[in-house]
């Protein structure tokens, strides 16, 4: 496997109504700063690109074909789309460079969910027989998750809450966050229960906006005189979509993944988790082996901010930067999809 | 370097308006099983599952791979959603080829499906939208004039579009799976069908189908142990544009021009139209064969109807370079899949596979799919030589 580097990272503000700004509007801006970053002008200079998004967000078929319209493919270039995470978007890039087809690929990820009530639309990702009928929602998902936690004894309210605070503190340092502030656990205990057992602040926020990167073989960023972190593995897996089937309290999909990539061998310094909900960052940490030397998610996570559909690749991203700037040698970015933690990617990074 | 991949499996499910005897899952499952039965593997050989569809309003399902992951016996492997448009069979069969080609696999499933059946293609595509002009037409409003611009600059003669539909069903009803089976098609009948959108009469667009298609595609080592002829994948290319720029060419779209070029190359191909066999080529207005034969440098630029018109691309006249000997897009359009079974189908005519529309000997054969306001283009080609 080559390693391949991540040249350049930027991610929009959190936006919990971004009004009458359009996708290209929202993309736009994002991928001016990774160009600047790369040292590159514009998509020409990359030889793939990829994209993540939802049309349901949108609320229209083909959403991902105005965004299009953000990269200037005229002459025409090479260009894929997944309906997933923008992580997942990476990730055949990724394969593309491992074929030698490619030595460099630019990747963004975009939602607008704020006109929507994303909760009610991600019902629809469910079984459209069995599950979608009922209309159970994202947020309902999590908290039977989080009530058979509670009632394992696995965690308490407080563990969550606790999260919630650290989030909270750390988005305090982050100029994209949504969600920041000094919180106690108490203060956040004293809070009404929304969906319980899960408080407001237990959720992550609905966030409009976008995330790009810039991506390229390790002799490709030499050339480009760069600054880089590296890729050194990543790994996604998926399990039953059947909720009774699954043990909630574990993300299986994520040690399987973890054990992929390799995650327990060496420490890491640093990890970013997809988990857009408090509980789910408890069930992560564990599944992905992480002890209390790893700092997580120093951003604040996407408990402080969700662009959905751009927020796994953000995580990686995030985890890229830092180590770029020196935060730590090796880390771990995590995204995911699907209710519950259906779906999982998890890759590891280095200092150059 | 890229590594060799070919397909050991094709399997397909019959295409037909509902497919009201299965669920979603139950259809993707049936072409699933084909692939492997074809392949002669079973559901834990698989490494890893690649699924592409169109958009997801054409069921009403969000990211349907999730709930289809236990159907494609995906559950604790990666599973990855494509979607590029009407392009999406051809991309998602590219992706999946290369996780193979990257070495990071050694055998994967791709599949890719649309059930029709479950909402209105053409009110899926037509919703307004707050920031741009409202179509209100489906893709055949959408590509009628400019079908009527490509008439007018080539003085095409008025019943080329008629002969392709003809032709395209005669190839279909040699196929079981075709949706549309129409043995006794006349000339006549198409000119008398209802015009839809000038000069698209009904029987020159194509139906609106249930259906999915699988393959199986694997490594060298485990391609030269596969029981039947691998295909191996000597070319692919994508390319995509915007819809809309100041100046575009829509009749023929330079992504399509610069993908052919790219696909060919990779191939060792210098005259298309000597150098391959038979082509599968993504037609879902009559119009577009003669359109798609010069985009893809079978034919000088206005000249495209003229091998149209004279038997060249029909199975049934003996025609030297075979289009749709599976009845193409115009006899068979699940929409997400159909730039895939472009791409089995061209898999199949270079395994000796392709029983009633089988093209003799044929060694080398271009699957090609195109998307969006024909922007977005996939095409590969596949051999039964390594080369």
């Amino acid at each position: 496997m080559r390693d391949v580097a991540i040249v350049a990272y930027a991610q929009s503000d959190c936006q919990g109504n971004a009004g009458a700004q359009n996708e290209v509007e929202l993309i736009m801006p994002v991928l001016q700063e990774v160009y600047k970053q790369a040292g590159i002008t514009n998509v020409q200079d990359v030889d793939f690109t990829c994209s993540g998004s939802c049309d349901y967000q949108q609320g229209a078929a083909f959403a991902f074909v105005s965004g299009v319209d953000a990269l200037g493919a005229v002459p025409p270039i090479k260009e894929s789309h997944v309906e997933m995470d923008a992580a997942w978007a990476l990730y055949e890039a990724w394969l593309k460079i491992q074929t030698g087809q490619a030595e460099s690929a630019l990747l963004y990820g975009f939602g607008k969910s704020s006109p929507g009530e994303l909760p009610i639309v991600l019902s629809q990702q469910l079984d459209p027989y069995y599950l979608a009928p009922l209309w159970v929602d994202s947020i309902a998902f999590a908290a039977m998750q989080a009530r058979m936690m509670l009632e394992k004894g696995l965690i308490t309210e407080a563990d969550m809450a606790e999260v919630v605070a650290r989030s909270r503190r750390n988005a305090l340092a982050n100029p994209h966050a949504q969600l920041k502030g000094e919180f106690s656990v108490e203060q956040l205990l004293a809070e009404p229960m929304y969906e319980s057992p899960l408080r407001k602040h237990d959720c992550c926020p609905v966030s409009d906006g976008a995330c790009a990167m810039v991506i390229c073989t390790v002799e490709k960023a030499k050339e480009w005189g760069k600054p880089y972190a590296v890729i050194k593995g990543i790994d996604h897996r998926i399990e039953t979509h059947h909720i009774g089937s699954r043990d909630l309290t574990r993300s299986v999909s994520t040690e399987l993944a973890a054990e992929a990539v390799g995650v327990g061998n060496g420490p890491v310094d640093i990890a970013e988790l997809y988990a857009p909900f408090s509980h789910q960052e408890i069930i992560l940490k564990k599944a992905l082996g992480l002890n209390n030397d790893t700092v997580v998610n120093a951003s604040g996570g996407v408990l402080a901010g969700n662009l959905m559909m751009a927020s796994g690749l953000s995580r990686i991203g995030e985890v890229a930067m830092r180590l770029i700037k020196g935060e730590g040698k090796r880390g771990v970015a995590h995204a995911t999809s699907g209710p519950a933690l259906q779906q999982n990617l998890v890759t590891v990074l280095e200092a150059q | 370097m890229a590594q060799l991949a070919a397909v050991v499996g094709v399997g397909q499910t019959k295409y037909k308006t509902k497919r009201k005897d299965v669920s979603i899952a139950g259809l993707v499952r049936e072409a699933a099983q084909n692939a492997l039965d074809n392949a002669g593997l079973t559901w834990k050989d698989i490494d890893a599952v690649i699924l592409g569809k169109a958009p997801d309003m054409f069921e009403g399902v969000i990211m349907p791979e999730l709930y289809l992951t236990d159907a494609l016996g995906c559950n604790g492997k990666p599973m990855l959603r494509v979607h590029t448009a009407g392009s999406v069979g051809g991309s998602t069969a590219i992706v999946a080829a290369s996780y193979v080609q990257s070495g990071v696999f050694q055998r994967v499933l791709t599949v890719s499906f649309e059930k029709q059946s479950e909402s209105n293609a053409m009110w899926a595509l037509s919703n307004p939208q707050p920031f741009s002009p409202h179509l209100n037409a489906g893709a055949g409003g959408y590509f009628a004039p400019i079908i009527r611009e490509y008439v007018r600059r080539s003085n095409a003669p008025y019943d080329a579009g008629i002969k392709v539909a003809v032709k395209d069903r005669l190839h279909g009803a040699r196929n079981p799976l075709a949706h549309l089976q129409l043995p006794e098609i006349t000339m006549k009948e198409v000119e008398d069908s209802p015009m839809l959108w000038e000069p698209l009469r009904f029987l020159e667009a194509c139906p609106s189908s249930d259906g999915a298609c699988a393959m199986v595609i694997t490594n060298e080592e485990l391609a030269s142990q596969s029981p039947g002829t691998p295909a191996w994948i000597r070319g692919t290319a994508m390319r995509s544009e915007p819809t809309m720029y100041a100046g575009r060419e829509q009749v023929n779209p330079q992504a399509g021009i610069d993908c052919a070029k790219d696909v060919y190359k990779q191939a060792g191909i210098t005259d298309p139209r000597k150098d391959l066999d038979c082509a599968e080529v993504y037609v879902p207005f009559s119009w577009y064969e003669p359109m798609w034969l010069e985009n893809l440098g079978f034919a000088d630029v206005g000249k495209g109807w003229e091998l149209t018109m004279s038997g060249a691309t029909s199975l049934d006249e003996n025609g030297d370079i075979p289009w749709n000997p599976s009845g193409g897009v115009l006899s068979s359009n699940p929409i997400g899949a159909s730039g895939m079974i472009r791409f089995a189908e061209a898999a199949q005519q270079v395994r000796g596979q392709a029983g009633g529309h089988q093209v003799d000997g044929a060694k080398t054969a271009l699957g090609h799919a195109y998307g969006g306001g024909a922007q977005f283009y996939s095409m590969w080609v596949v051999s039964s030589e390594k080369g």
